[in-house]
């Protein structure tokens, strides 16, 4: 009982460092919202509350297909790109975890290189490869760069996951009759299933928010993404700054990632080995 | 259905462990194994070779007449029941069972039918729609055989099935196995290192110790005549009580007296050409209350004193302890196994303890300089540099087998 009670000082203290840093961390979403409502004339308005509502800056940019088809390509190419990165990051981990073969390190040791490597050093040389293959400005011009970066960090996650299932699980799949692919599908992936939503959602943040390669390697909305998009708003006249639009857009962009999140929250059940082994 | 014959079976692990050197044994058709021995001494990697989940490194192991070195574990017809279960968490009771049917494709109404004669078997018929996650350890338990059971393989095996549970569903599930086992009349090797399970279930045991086979046989060969030191103390609960002995004159010098030697057991000692140095073991039922032996049984022991330091009433027997100077130097490897494994290492309980099973009757009282008698006819002697129980050569007439 002693040790645990708090005494109005920490209550305090700890009250005012939750304050801050969720301040800090809601500022500039609540600041982005609040544009997002305002007219063009009082964009430059310092108050939070707008004094007056608009959803001008929404309508203006769902009405146009310069923000509808970039938002189709983003969820399009974030949802494939996801898949093919969870799908292969997944065996990928399974192997690290469990096996031991020739060139474990040296795989090991490519994702970490792959996922350090400066981006921008690589996109002068992939524009002119993805130009020669003729993927420049194609779906798979961007969904395949994002699986080779979204593997990393894909790997990393799952085979933490994966070390925490209970090996003897898998050797009794193979006693009852399965092959090591059967193993893996119908017991040691069921199990992985939180970490495998748990690396999806961080692929698919990842390829959604992405901006350098997006806008290098498109170049009409055919295959530009959303944030790609909205480097190209243009104001109502050459001489005003679209922020408006851009802040609705960025609204609008962020819904997407918090649905995602949180549907697939509900599925990551917690505990879900528990019961496998003694216990 | 079938036969196991495992041939100078080794295991050498990647980080150049030897695991298991030169197994060999033959399994008969629906016998009951066990493989006894201290942790680490090598079981579960033999169960494992045998399940096919380990590759062999030398030797040849045969089930059903058939090479199966290369067989994948679906390939061999086994059944495996893991220490800890290793129950699928993301199945139901029924799916678990029926999963290995499942994956041979078997028909969907004989799955069920199957999974509920099992679970009828098992007692398990009301908890088939539950998770692991939601069973006691006893029910998890019998899941994990339901699983090995509904397959109907050729082979069964066991690895510490029971070491999960508390000790008094220990008992009873050790008894379910062993009517089980003689129901299905399925082979089965069943590995622990609790010795009392093994001597109550097996039909014959195989004792281990680090990575060596000691010794085969059944329960009772193994009590009466171990191959050497370790199989003597591991086998036996309380375990066999060792001291030091000297040759002299035709008797043999202990801490307890000068214990009579029969011919023959004179014979071979002298045959063994040992020296006049030997091991002496005398098992804690051996003892008895002086005052309790016929006088026509006398002849065949000794009678000493000593000062009784605990007694022990189990109702059924009385057991004393006192110490006496063992004259054992350390050094022996087998006898410092076998303190290992009994916690007598870490407990700190000295070799000169030494335990007899009294009779009921007795009046012996702690603190007691109390007159017992040891009976030598029963009596092993063992050779203190190799271990090897040199008494044995009176029975057989042969040289004992070297333990390999
Ligand atoms: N995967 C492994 N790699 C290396 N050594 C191992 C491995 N598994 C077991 N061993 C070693 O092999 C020996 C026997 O182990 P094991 O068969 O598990 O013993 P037991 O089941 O009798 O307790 C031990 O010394 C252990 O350290
Ligand atoms: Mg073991």
């Amino acid at each position: 009982m002693a040790a645990v009670t708090t005494t109005p000082r920490q209550k305090a203290g700890w009250g005012t460092a939750n304050f801050v840093v969720i301040a800090l961390a809601m500022i500039p979403v609540l600041w982005l919202a609040s544009l997002s409502f305002k007219t063009p004339a009082a964009v430059l308005d310092p108050s939070l509350i707008p004094s007056q509502w608009t959803l001008g800056n929404y309508s203006q940019i769902l009405k146009t297909s310069q923000f509808i088809r970039p938002l189709i390509n983003s969820i399009g190419i974030g949802l494939i790109a996801t898949l093919i990165a969870v799908l292969f990051a997944s065996m990928a981990a399974y192997a690290v975890a469990r096996l031991r073969f020739p060139g474990k390190g040296v795989l090991i040791g490519m994702s970490l290189l792959i996922a350090m490597f400066p981006a921008i050093a690589l996109v002068t040389p992939m524009f002119n490869i993805e130009r020669s293959l003729g993927l420049f400005n194609t779906w798979p011009g961007l969904i395949i760069p994002y699986v080779a970066f979204g593997l990393p960090l894909g790997i990393y996650t799952l085979s933490a996951f994966f070390r925490e299932i209970p090996w003897e699980l898998e050797k009794a799949a193979k006693v009852d009759g399965a092959t090591p692919f059967q193993a893996f599908t119908k017991v040691i992936a069921p199990l992985a299933a939180p970490g495998m939503v748990t690396t999806a959602i961080l692929v698919f943040m990842f390829c959604w928010n992405e901006f350098l390669f997006a806008i290098s390697f498109t170049s009409t909305i055919a295959s530009r993404t959303a944030p790609a998009s909205i480097a190209y708003f243009s104001g109502s006249s050459q001489f005003t700054v679209p922020t408006g639009p851009i802040a609705a857009a960025a609204v609008v962009i962020t819904i997407p990632i918090i649905i995602f999140v949180v549907f697939f929250q509900r599925r990551i059940v917690a505990g879900l080995t528990s019961g496998a082994v003694k216990g | 259905m079938a036969e196991i014959v495992l041939d100078n079976v080794t295991k050498r692990y990647p980080d150049g462990a030897l695991a298991v050197d030169k197994f060999s044994m033959d399994i008969a058709d629906g016998e009951f194994v066990i493989l006894v021995g201290p942790s680490g001494c090598g079981k579960s990697t033999t169960l494992n070779m045998i399940a096919g989940l380990e590759d062999i490194t030398e030797g040849e192991l045969r089930i059903a007449g058939r090479v199966v070195n290369n067989k994948s574990p679906k390939d061999r017809d086994i059944a495996m029941v893991f220490q800890s279960y290793a129950l699928y968490p993301h199945m139901t009771v029924r799916q678990n069972m029926g999963f290995a049917l499942k994956l041979a494709k078997t028909p969907q109404a004989t799955i069920d039918e199957k999974v509920n004669e099992a679970a009828r078997i098992l007692d398990l018929t009301q908890h088939l729609d539950r998770r692991p996650a939601n069973l006691s350890g006893g029910q998890r338990q019998r899941v994990a055989m339901g699983r090995a059971i509904v397959r109907d393989p050729a082979v069964f095996l066991m690895d510490e099935p029971l070491s999960n549970l508390d000790a008094k569903l220990r008992v009873q599930t050790r008894t379910e196995v062993s009517r089980l086992q003689r129901r299905l009349g399925t082979t089965m090797v069943y590995v622990t290192h609790d010795q009392t399970e093994a001597m109550t279930l097996g039909d014959r045991l195989a004792v281990m110790r680090t990575g060596l086979l000691q010794q085969i046989g059944s329960p009772h060969e193994l009590y009466e005549s171990p191959l050497n030191l370790f199989v003597a103390g591991f086998i036996g609960s309380p375990a066999m009580n060792f001291m030091a002995g000297t040759l002299a004159e035709g008797s043999l010098q202990t801490a307890i007296g000068n214990l009579p030697l029969t011919p023959a057991l004179r014979q071979a000692l002298e045959r063994a050409n040992v020296g006049r140095q030997v091991i002496v073991g005398i098992r804690p039922e051996n003892f008895e209350d002086a005052s309790l032996v016929k006088p026509e049984l006398r002849g065949h022991g000794v009678t000493f004193h000593a000062t009784i330091e605990v007694v022990e009433s189990m109702g059924s027997d009385v057991f004393v302890y006192f110490t006496q100077e063992s004259g054992l130097s350390a050094g022996v490897d087998q006898l410092a196994d076998l303190a290992e494994d009994s916690g007598k290492a870490d407990t700190g309980a000295s070799d000169e303890t030494v335990t007899a099973r009294l009779d009921a009757a007795t009046q012996i009282r702690e603190g007691e300089n109390a007159e017992l008698w040891a009976d030598v006819r029963t009596m092993h002697v063992f050779d203190p540099k190799s271990g090897q129980n040199l008494s044995l050569e009176t029975e057989t007439g042969t040289p004992a087998a070297a333990a390999t």
